[in-house]
């Protein structure tokens, strides 16, 4: 197994930043959005995003919460593994909001659309946009695309992208994985 | 996230400490399925569960259908009062029948203890104890530990005492081997003909006075008088069985300290506890119903998980 290192902590930071900044240029206020962290990874970076919000460009009344999709999954009993439930915590409701899903690496689709099924457990959301920091470009199975990215990277089957988060992992850090 | 470490649940004694606590994680995460907006998940949308019931059942039978729905299973419902058992089919011979439908999980209430576990070595399905006889009521006992759990944020350690007809229920037993599996200390509680001969080889104290068992527990389960499982009279009136082992409010507030209050259910108002304290903010009865939902979803989600493709 080898790995080399895709994106370093200052890189990570500054697509943070975009990322935010890029947010903010559509959501103003976010008066009437809410950002879901796609359980189990995903937490870390919509966690990141809204401190940064919060935090550096001073916007107010951020609404986070954390969405397992692990019930909507297409692959139960398809695996070796039983899957492991997570931890869903929303305390608002979507109906009529704006909702965008943030998780860490976006490969075949599939969380994703499990993930819009799961949402309309919570209502109707007006609109549903996606944040990925990794988009494992060529390598989806559903028509998906991210409407934020922080970096777009061509990566084979075999090998895996690894984001290790700071709070987490002790270091800002994206790997390229060969198995 | 480890799995459980049988293919059926056909009583508590078959169980680990591992399988509660995975059962209890899981139910954690359906508890606050059941409570959004829309309460189903998809995730059994393959799975077709037959509910077997060959002896009467309300809450449970309601209970599991529930259960099997939020998580999306197709549900066939059985009931041994309008079907051909009547007629003379065994109990292999009905199942087989059933299963030859395509069915994946049985649910299956029996008034002959065994029942489960002769059909898990003659079936292939998964078989789910819904109560056999006077043996086990596995999923009850998992809501009762469940519902101590989340009042008390722990089992272990905790004292429960078992109050009423331990002789013919089911309830009991399956809750006997789950608090302790879990490190609770147990009590029995009521006439002695109702007690059975060797339960202290269990390791639970008996206790005939129903004051001295309130004063040294945190929990009391009050268990209905089964009339219909007795053959012959087992105390003098059912007066004389409230006046030593009902609970009152008088009773409830002359105690030491403020303890909590349990019913599987079905209650007998005025027998085994009054009115005023099943509706007390004492009581957990309509929490352990609600509980009783997200357990059998944990239960029938896990045990499907098992069930390959």
């Amino acid at each position: 197994m080898s790995q080399k290192v895709l994106l370093n902590a200052k890189e990570v930071n500054i697509i943070l930043h975009r990322l935010a900044c890029q947010l903010i240029e559509k959501h103003n206020d976010f008066s009437n959005t809410v950002l879901i962290g796609l359980q189990p990874r995903g937490i870390f970076l919509a966690n990141r995003i809204a401190k940064i919000l919060r935090e550096d460009y001073n916007v107010k009344n951020i609404q986070l919460g954390f969405l397992d999709i692990t019930f909507f999954r297409d692959d139960f009993r398809r695996g070796d593994k039983p899957l492991e439930a997570n931890t869903t915590n929303i305390n608002f409701i979507v109906e009529d909001k704006t909702v965008v899903f943030i998780d860490d690496v976006l490969y075949t689709g599939r969380s994703i659309r499990a993930a819009l099924t799961a949402i309309q457990s919570f209502g109707r959301p007006n609109e549903i946009e996606l944040l990925t920091f990794i988009d494992r470009r060529f390598s989806r199975h559903l028509p998906i695309q991210p409407d934020y990215r922080g970096r777009q990277v061509d990566v084979i089957n075999h090998e895996k992208v690894k984001v290790n988060w700071e709070e987490n992992e002790g270091e800002d850090i994206v790997y390229l994985i060969n198995k | 996230m480890s799995e459980l470490s049988v293919n059926h649940l056909l009583g508590i004694k078959y169980l680990n400490k591992q399988d509660i606590q995975l059962i209890f994680e899981t139910a954690d995460h359906f508890k606050e399925v059941i409570n959004r907006p829309i309460k189903k998940v998809p995730s059994l949308r393959d799975i077709t569960i037959a509910n077997l019931f060959f002896e009467n059942s309300t809450r449970t039978k309601l209970s599991f259908e529930l259960a099997e729905k939020r998580l999306s299973a197709d549900v066939i419902n059985f009931s041994s009062g309008q079907s051909s058992v009547k007629k003379g089919e065994t109990l292999i011979d009905t199942v087989n029948n059933i299963l030859s439908m395509k069915v994946d999980m049985v649910v299956m209430r029996h008034p002959n203890p065994g029942a489960g576990v002769f059909l898990s070595k003659h079936v292939k399905a998964s078989i789910v104890n819904a109560g056999d006889g006077a043996h086990e009521h596995p999923t009850q006992a998992l809501l009762d530990s469940y519902s101590i759990r989340e009042k008390l944020g722990d089992v272990k350690g905790k004292k429960i005492v078992i109050v009423g007809d331990i002789l013919h229920s089911r309830v009991a037993l399956s809750n006997i081997f789950a608090l302790q599996l879990q490190g609770a200390q147990v009590m029995v509680c009521g006439p002695k003909t109702l007690i059975p001969k060797y339960i202290d080889k269990l390791g639970v104290m008996v206790e005939p006075n129903l004051r001295k068992a309130l004063n040294w527990c945190d929990v009391a389960n009050m268990l209905r008088v089964q009339n219909e499982r007795m053959d012959i009279s087992y105390f003098p009136s059912t007066r004389e069985y409230t006046q030593q082992y009902g609970v009152n409010k008088e009773l409830l507030d002359s105690l030491n300290k403020e303890i909590i209050i349990m019913h599987p259910g079905p209650i007998n108002r005025g027998v085994e506890i009054t009115s005023d304290v099943a509706d007390s903010k004492q009581s957990i009865i309509l929490e352990q119903v609600q509980n009783g939902v997200a357990i059998r979803m944990a239960v029938i989600y896990l045990l499907a998980s098992k069930i390959k493709q």
